[in-house]
């Protein structure tokens, strides 16, 4: 290979690395790209390459440190690692041009293997510029001298793209997701999880990730009452809150009433079983179930991006006849822990009775008078965290509110519980949806009284009206750790935001989100009228071979074949006798080579179909002196399509 | 595979008088002309095919290199025919014959000529060296100095030579046969691209096949031979040949083919580097030649076919590890280019 071929694939390896560089271990990204840097300033600068020894000792180090990451060497994430690492030190030794070919032909299967990580659009478009790099890099494995391998290669994927578009509307889609196959695939997702303790939903408010979109068909509610339910915790420890039993079952637990508003939610992949509802769901997707505490779950992990249409009722009085046990479970307190706070509890309910609403009102009271502040760092808060934080430092998230209140409220006798999910949202001006991120991650409270059942009390509400009634940012102080993009001063970046987001939100709903249902639902609206996969199979052949057919007669129009009479006639009588002779020369028989000239053919048929070789001879010697001699004659041309016609072979 | 193409040849021809039609299509404005020329053309291969046996082939492509006034360059083992073809052309075509055997202590004056002081009349007066002839064999020109090698290449571009601050025209016809030896041999200094360049051809003579070879075993000395032939065509006739290689039509097709060849050489990566525009321009010329020499008025892609093995392999090299002979890269080269 020549610098310039060595060039072109360094670039193509650095293309493929690019986006596998978010997902695998940095030091591994930055060893390949170390060695692939003195590749290049070997290559530049003319320096000798390393010793093969050295090569080798590095390999085996790579190979041992993957070991040691991994702590195996099979599985996809160490496979990929190591290959991106051969690809380096394959393009260090890589000298003819077979270890070329196998270069670019690993850099192909690369590029295929960060698909399991991501299928943003932003991967997609990486891995378009790696894929026309490789290509262009092959190119010039074939033509070292192609002046412009790229725009060549660019030609080539552009007609190949055609029968892309045609294979993946076409091709019969299978159900699931294609990319998530091992089990390691989803470690890195963020959401909610299955417990709550102090810190834990702050931490997931910095995180800016979209945990699913809403579009709404009916009236959007008031942003004060946008409570997505997620995990209900009535389990205590002293420290972390957690789910009881998941008690599930497949009907609703309450009868709807009052109004509805109807939505579509699209989840992010979180690999937990939670669904996401405006309190309280009216319906339960296919393959969902509702537990005992009104909670929606899927009944396998959320592990590709999931679309389900839900209807909720804001007005619903659920529980009203709540099972004793579940009532001891909500009385539930563990022994000893947070003495003050429980003395406080007890002394308002020897003043209050047995009055849930009164006792509620002097818990937000006692919020509001105390000097409490909403805050995304609170202090760290020793053993007996509640009384902790009632009665000294006074500052907290949302989690702090709600488990200090459910905790007042049990210590006082009243069935209350936590519940985690998101508040709010903010709606993309550019394609309408509501987009709840995880940084809208909140906890609020449920206490159970016998005339109303369940219902909610919002905590955070009292301390920071504004977190409810507008967003984190508007609730927290100016110079508060709030990521950037969330501060007003950067509404631009946030405009922007709003365009990416729906841009990414149309490549996840029409592209990533095209699954069997979208498909038929798809060339139905195109006039397919029984969309099964015998059908999708056969059109696409039919399509595929006319855009073939259109791409050949491109060709033999561009050569300008089928435009001169005369090479027409000389074409027929090749087409004619192609396939007779008594010896069939491959499968084009006595058809004319492309690069044989009029006496030559003629003399090759006359030897091997002696009974027409006069024949054959005259035509020859006609179109040889019309087609490369000094009088161009159009009668004559007349003249030898007859004999051509006449010709019996 | 090339003596295959020239019975073709033979045969088309025969053929055209079968149909009238055809006859009439290859009617040009000069094949009266080269007709006549032809038939003189066709005699003198005859001959020539009775002293140099079973070369018939490569008695064409030295005829066609001389009618296209280009020089030819045989690369071959001693003892193969080298010096008798040269001879032999000399004499058949009536042309001044010089023989310069080629060392490595000759020196530019050995070739050119020197100047020397004639005491008589009191001034230098100049010898004219070998040069000045109609028909050089330059035997062996790789065995001499680049210095050397460089004032008969400067000669056979330029067609005259300068010495002393004189310049003085060689003769023409100015033809130059050089032969050199596989330049593997020890002691040899390989011609540069640059110099190979100035050949319109390079050939190889190769052994006879066994039945030459008996018939040149049992037949009479090829010197005396040579010397008993008679002149076949004069200087003027010669040149009046060579105004008419020039006539001959050459279409757009097969300008198209030209460029074609050329360009393929440019972008394929079993060469180092192309055939440049004066190959072209080689390849051109020398197919009119071979096409006259034919008795054709018009060029055809199986002329350039015919002279590409001898014009085009010695000004291309190869980028692969493995010696091709000229034979298979010309093959190679005519297998990979359609015909317009």
């Amino acid at each position: 290979m020549n610098r310039r071929q060595q060039s072109w694939l360094l670039a193509a390896a650095l293309a493929v690395l690019a986006p596998l560089a978010f997902d695998l271990p940095a030091w591994l990204c930055i060893t390949s790209l170390l060695i692939l840097s003195w590749r290049a300033l070997t290559l530049w600068r003319r320096l000798p390459v390393p010793a093969h020894g050295l090569l080798l000792l590095l390999a085996l180090a790579g190979v041992i440190t993957i070991a040691a990451h991994y702590h195996t060497l099979f599985g996809r994430d160490p496979g990929i690692a190591l290959l991106l690492l051969l690809l380096a030190l394959k393009l260090m030794e890589a000298n003819s041009l077979r270890d070329g070919h196998a270069a670019a032909l690993l850099c192909y299967f690369l590029m295929l293997c960060q698909f399991p990580y991501a299928q943003s659009m932003v991967s997609a478009a990486m891995t378009l510029i790696a894929v026309v790099l490789t290509t262009a890099a092959l190119v010039l494995l074939h033509h070292p001298r192609q002046a412009a391998p790229l725009r060549l290669a660019a030609s080539m994927l552009a007609q190949a793209a055609l029968f892309m578009l045609l294979l993946f509307v076409l091709f019969p889609r299978i159900e699931g997701p294609l990319w998530g196959l091992p089990g390691d695939a989803y470690a890195g997702l963020t959401g909610l999880a299955e417990t709550m303790t102090p810190g834990s939903i702050s931490r997931l408010s910095r995180s800016e990730a979209i945990a699913f979109r809403a579009e709404f068909s009916t009236r959007q509610p008031p942003q004060d009452a946008l409570y997505w339910r997620g995990p209900v915790l009535s389990r205590f420890d002293g420290s972390s809150w957690s789910a009881g039993r998941p008690d599930t079952g497949s009907t609703l637990p309450y009868a709807t009433r009052g109004g509805a508003s109807d939505y579509t939610v699209t989840l992010e992949p979180h690999d937990k079983l939670w669904l996401f509802a405006l309190e309280l769901p009216g319906v339960i997707p296919a393959d969902g179930l509702i537990t005992r505490d009104y909670q929606l779950l899927a009944k396998a992990p959320v592990r590709a991006r999931l679309r389900y249409a839900m209807r909720s009722y804001p007005e619903i009085f659920a529980g009203r006849d709540e099972s004793p046990e579940n009532l001891r479970q909500a009385r539930q307190l563990p022994l000893g822990a947070n003495p003050r706070a429980r003395l406080l509890a007890q002394a308002w309910r020897a003043e209050s009775g047995d009055d849930g609403p009164a006792l509620v009102r002097r818990m937000l009271d006692y919020y509001r008078s105390q000097d409490f502040s909403y805050t995304l760092n609170p202090p760290l808060l020793a053993e007996n965290s509640i009384d902790a934080f009632l009665f000294e430092s006074r500052r907290g998230f949302c989690e702090h509110y709600a488990a200090s209140f459910v905790f007042m409220m049990r210590a006082a006798g009243l069935p209350a519980r936590v519940v985690t999910g998101y508040q709010g949202g903010e709606i993309n001006p550019v394609d309408h949806t509501l987009i709840v991120r995880q940084s809208d991650a909140h906890a609020w409270a449920e206490v159970w009284t016998r005339e109303r059942g369940w219902w909610r009390v919002d905590p955070t509400a009292a301390v920071a009206p504004s977190r409810i009634e507008k967003n984190l940012a508007a609730a927290l102080p100016e110079n508060g750790p709030l990521l950037l993009l969330a501060r007003p001063a950067f509404l631009w970046l946030h405009e922007m935001r709003f365009r990416w987001e729906a841009l990414a939100n149309a490549w996840n709903q029409q592209v990533l989100g095209y699954n069997p249902r979208r498909q038929r639902e798809f060339l139905s609206s195109l006039g397919m009228a029984t969309p099964d996969w015998q059908r999708m199979v056969t059109v696409l052949g039919v399509l595929s071979s006319l855009l073939l057919c259109a791409f050949s007669a491109w060709v033999l129009v561009e050569r300008g074949q089928s435009r001169d009479p005369l090479q027409a006639a000389w074409n027929r009588l090749s087409n004619k006798l192609a396939g007779r002779g008594p010896r069939r020369v491959g499968a084009r028989g006595m058809a004319r080579q492309n690069w044989e000239g009029p006496q030559d053919y003629a003399k090759r048929i006359g030897s091997a179909l002696p009974e027409i070789a006069g024949e054959i001879f005259i035509i020859a010697e006609l179109y040889q002196a019309l087609r490369y001699g000094p009088v161009a004659n159009p009668r004559k041309v007349q003249e030898l399509n007859t004999l051509i016609r006449r010709l019996k072979p | 595979m090339q003596s295959d193409w020239h019975t073709v040849q033979k045969e088309v021809r025969l053929s055209s008088h079968i149909h009238p039609l055809a006859a009439n299509a290859d009617k040009m404005p000069s094949s009266d002309h080269s007709s006549t020329a032809h038939a003189a053309l066709a005699e003198l291969i005859r001959q020539a095919g009775g002293v140099v046996l079973g070369k018939e082939r490569q008695i064409r492509l030295a005829l066609t290199c001389l009618v296209a006034r280009g020089h030819l360059l045989i690369e071959d083992l001693p003892g193969v025919g080298k010096t008798t073809l040269a001879q032999l052309l000399a004499r058949l075509l009536g042309l001044h014959f010089q023989r310069i055997q080629f060392t490595s202590d000759m020196l530019p004056a050995d070739i050119i000529g020197v100047s020397v002081f004639e005491r008589a009349s009191n001034r230098f007066v100049f010898h004219p060296g070998p040069i000045f002839s109609q028909l050089i064999l330059a035997d062996e020109v790789n065995r001499a100095t680049p210095k050397t090698q460089s004032a008969l290449l400067e000669a056979m571009e330029e067609g005259q030579v300068t010495t002393e601050g004189m310049t003085r025209r060689l003769p023409t016809p100015f033809f130059v046969i050089a032969t050199q030896n596989p330049s593997h041999h020890i002691g040899t200094f390989p011609l540069p691209e640059s110099q190979l360049d100035r050949f319109l051809m390079k050939i190889e003579l190769g052994y006879p096949d066994r039945k030459a070879e008996r018939e040149l075993l049992l037949g009479a000395d090829r010197r005396e031979m040579i010397a008993g032939l008679a002149t076949a065509l004069t200087p003027d006739e010669l040149q009046s040949l060579q105004q008419a290689a020039g006539r001959i039509h050459v279409s757009a097709p097969i300008i198209d083919y030209v460029q074609a060849l050329v360009a393929y050489t440019r972008h394929c990566p079993d060469y180092q580097f192309g055939l440049s525009p004066r190959a072209a321009l080689a390849l051109l010329a020398a197919a009119r030649a071979w096409a006259l020499l034919d008795g054709r008025g018009h060029v055809l892609p199986e002329d350039i076919q015919a002279v590409l093995p001898a014009v085009a392999p010695h000004r291309l090299r190869s980028t692969g590890q493995t010696r091709r002979s000229a034979g298979e890269i010309a093959r190679a080269l005519i297998e990979a280019v359609a015909l317009p």
